[in-house]
Order: C-alpha cells, then structure tokens, then sequence
C-alpha cells in the first residue's frame, strides 16, 4: 500500500505541495487529475523516491521511502517501474537494447533468455520488428510504448505513469491506455497515473485523486469525480474557463 | 553609501556561490570516489570511455605535439644560438614538453574535445530524465555514468600525454637535427643527460590530476544542468572554461609543491 501523509516540498522558496495526503491499496490503480505544473510528477517524483520531501511522510508498505538508504532504498526501488513523459529512453541504445537493459544489469539471465524476453514484451506492447531501431527513429507513440515494455520486463508491483498519452493522437493515447490497463489486469500490479486525459481516463481507473492548490482537493471513484458538485471539480473536468481555478 | 552596500552584497553573494559550488563539487567526487569498490564494476563501460575520452583524442594529440616540439624547438635554437649553446637544444624541449607542455597541452584538448562532449552527453540525459530511469530502476547512475569517465580519464591523460611527449621531442628533433642542422647524437644525448626519472614523475603526476580534474568538473555540469537546451549548452561552456582555468591554476600548485 502507497500512503503519502501530509508532504510538503518548496522549490526556490515556492512551495508547491502544500499537505498532500493520499492512499492508494494494492492493485489499484488510481489516476491523478489537476492544472499543468501544480505538482503532480513532483508527487511521483517523491513517491519513487527521486525528490526528497521537505517535510512529510511516503509509506510503502509502512516503510518510509524518503527515510531509507542504501540496501533498503534499493530494494524498495526493485518494487516500483515508472513510465516517464517522454519515455526517458537511452538514446544511445536501441529499441531491444532498452527493454533488454535492466534484464541485464539486474539478473542472471542468459542473453537467449533475454532475447526472448524482450520479444515477448514487445510482442505485448506491438512493437514486433522495432528491436533494431534506435529512440530517435521511431514516434513518440512508439517510444511510450517500448518505455512501457522496458517498465513491464522486470514484472515491478507499482507503476508510476507521468502523462503516458500526452503528444498523442486521440488514437494512438487510447490505445495506450487499453494496453495499459490490459496489462494491469494480466500483472496486477497497482498503479499511479498522472494524466489529462479526461473523460477517457474514468473507465481507465478505479479511483481518481485532484491535486489542487497543493492538496488532494478530492478523491474517489470515477462516479463520484464525474458527479460531483464541487466548482473547482466540476470546472476542471469540464474544462471551463469560469470558475474558482484561476488559469495563469 | 547605498552603492558600496550594493557591492558588497554583489560581492557576498558570489562568494557564497563559489564555496557552496565548491562543496557540492567536492561532495559529488566524494560520492563517486565512494562508490567504485562497490558492485558491479563495469570494465566495459571504462573501456568505452578510454577509446572516447583517450583513443578519439590520439589525432588531436599527435598533431599539437609535433607542432608544439617543432616550434618549441625553433624558438629556443635561436635563443641558445646567442649563447652558443644550442647543443642544449634536446634536454631544454624534453624538459619542457615533459614538465609542463605536455601535461598541460594535452589536458586543454582533451578538455576541449571530450570534456565538453562528456558535459552535453550527461547533460541531455538528465533534462530528458534518462538519469532518473537509471535510479527508477534501482541503478546508481553514478556506477554507470561518473566512475567510468573518473578512471577511463586518469588512464587516458598519461597514454596521452606519454604520446605527445614522444611526438614532441621528434618534432624539436626535425627542427633541430633536420633543419638547423644539429648532430643526431648532440640532441638525443644531452636528453638523457639531462632527463631525470623526478621530471618524468613530475609530468606523470600532472597527467594524472588533470584526468581526474577533467571528468570530475565536465560530469558535475552535466549532471547538475540546468533546464533545457540552453542549461545544457551552460553547462557545456562552464565544464570547457571552469576545467581550462583549474588546469592552469593547479598547475601551478602542483608544480610548487613538487619543485619544493
């Protein structure tokens, strides 16, 4: 269980999460909703423990990930893959050599292993043929994609996915979220999602978080989001341009 | 009034800049240092930085060497021949290639050509967050990116600068031997006369420092860049300008504590 208990962080004086608190179960998958730059893929950031909070807790199974060093940090990372937005692939390496990358440095396994493997992922995610291509020859599409296999290979309990469809056409950011949401059902691994994608997200999840004004403004399942009555909700979801969230 | 208080202030944050940049630096090499006798130690990625930061530069190397000794040579044939003492020709452009130009030269092309290359490469991969998979994924991105450029530049510098040494003393002995016209036993012998294992030392130390110098300042501004294209083309110039200027200073330095 992922639990964020009143994180607070500043940058450069401007805090920007100002108490978060949040609670996300064991296989759930949980989309998080709110304005451009208002702290969502730093709350990531904190929950994979790649930002230290200023203050604040991240539980992870009890265990706070902002607290442990060394071995025990290592070992808690092991649990956790994270689809960035921009796919955040080696550039250097290749398509097969992406996926293959983190097979190699963290197992034993045997190169006809690992050939396999990575042929089955990209299999997974339908990219069958684009081993040999480097990030740089293939679209952003493709390259959300191959960042999902590279994320999926090591089977990790939790998945944290910083707007996975954005810069995607209407098509091709669904089809990413069905394999998403596919392969969330065949690895039952509980997830984070930070997107825009509204409505399409609501029959993507089985929660939904807003962050707003550095708090979780509200939380609940699709339904109760869609149907609420709260402006700042209601206006978001919408997409109006009146109402209490100020666009600036 | 309210001017010298403006100075001052403009003075006291500069200096807190300096020393808080030092210590992030110094903390980061400490850091790196710290890691390598840990697990996985990745020869591999060592070897590849080698050929980047050392064999790629071995062109570079062979043709500022050459000239540099044929120059050198030139100039201190001319000077010696008020004297008459032009047989002092060979020990004097050893001395110095070996000593100083050596070192020195070949630190401010390998700065100027991997260094800034190593700066841009990190760089890149941290505005596009490749640095934060590596750590997703349970990686120290320290095993993978810093510690092999640390080692593969220490290597590098003295094969270097070892190469640059030898090309150099040839092309004083084209100059000296080929064109004024001084005997081939006259140039090489006073060298061995006059070349001891101390002076060799002596470069070899420097090569040494300025390897490590290179990668540690090149990969600190990498990957502490700043956002965007233009942090990372910033901290290219800071790695090119900051490691030239601290060869030169620990130049200095260096060659004070070794002479005394």
């Amino acid at each position: 269980m992922i639990e964020v208990i009143n994180l607070r962080k500043s940058f450069n004086g401007q805090e920007i999460l100002h108490g978060v608190n949040l609670k996300v179960n064991d296989g759930q998958s949980l989309a998080l909703i709110g304005g451009s730059g208002r702290g969502k893929s730093v709350l990531l950031k904190h929950i994979i423990g790649l930002l230290k909070p200023d203050s604040g807790k991240i539980l992870i199974d009890n265990e706070d990930i902002s607290k442990l060093r060394g071995r025990k940090l290592k070992r808690l990372k092991e649990r956790f893959g994270m689809v960035f937005q921009g796919g955040a692939l080696f550039d250097s390496l290749t398509v097969f050599e992406n996926i293959a990358f983190p097979l190699r440095e963290k197992t034993r396994m045997r190169a006809s292993q690992i050939r396999k493997t990575v042929s089955e992922e990209l299999a997974e995610v339908g990219l069958s043929g684009a081993e040999n291509k480097y990030p740089a020859e293939i679209s952003g599409g493709m390259k959300k994609r191959v960042a999902l296999a590279r994320c999926l290979v090591m089977s990790p309990e939790i998945i944290l996915f910083d707007e996975p469809t954005t810069g995607l056409d209407p098509l091709i950011g669904k089809a990413i979220h069905t394999m998403i949401r596919s392969c969330q059902k065949s690895y039952k691994f509980t997830s984070i999602m930070v997107t825009h994608e509204i409505p399409d997200i609501f029959s993507m999840v089985d929660r939904v978080a807003m962050l707003y004004n550095g708090v979780i403004h509200a939380e609940g399942t699709p339904e109760e989001i869609q149907t609420s009555k709260d402006p700042v909700i209601h206006q978001f979801i919408h997409g109006e341009l009146e109402g209490p969230i100020s666009i600036n | 009034m309210i001017q010298i208080l403006t100075l001052l202030r403009i003075i006291g944050a500069f200096v807190i800049f300096v020393i808080r940049e030092t210590g992030r630096m110094g903390i980061f090499l400490a850091e790196a240092i710290f890691w390598i006798p840990f697990p996985p130690y990745l020869f591999g990625r060592v070897v590849r930085q080698i050929n980047f930061i050392g064999v790629k530069t071995t062109l570079v190397i062979l043709l500022t060497g050459t000239f540099t000794g044929m120059v050198l040579a030139l100039q201190i044939y001319f000077t010696l021949s008020k004297f008459g003492a032009e047989s002092r020709l060979g020990p004097i452009v050893a001395l110095s290639l070996i000593k100083e130009l050596g070192p020195v030269i070949c630190a401010l092309m390998v700065t100027g050509r991997a260094g800034s290359a190593l700066a841009a490469e990190i760089g890149i991969m941290r505005i596009t967050e490749q640095i934060d998979a590596l750590d997703t994924m349970a990686l120290n991105p320290y095993k993978y990116l810093i510690i092999p450029n640390l080692i593969a530049g220490v290597i590098s510098l003295p094969l270097l600068n070892f190469i640059f040494v030898f090309v150099g003393v040839w092309g004083g002995y084209s100059v000296g031997v080929g064109i004024m016209g001084l005997s081939s036993g006259t140039y090489f012998g006073n060298i061995r006369d006059f070349v001891t294992g101390a002076d060799i030392l002596e470069g070899l130390y420097k090569s040494l420092s300025f390897g490590m110098l290179i990668t540690w300042i090149s990969c600190y501004k990498g990957y502490f860049t700043g956002y965007g294209a233009e942090g990372v083309s910033k901290s290219t110039t800071q790695a090119v300008v900051l490691s030239s200027v601290t060869i030169l200073i620990w130049n200095y330095f260096l060659t004070s504590i070794l002479v005394a």
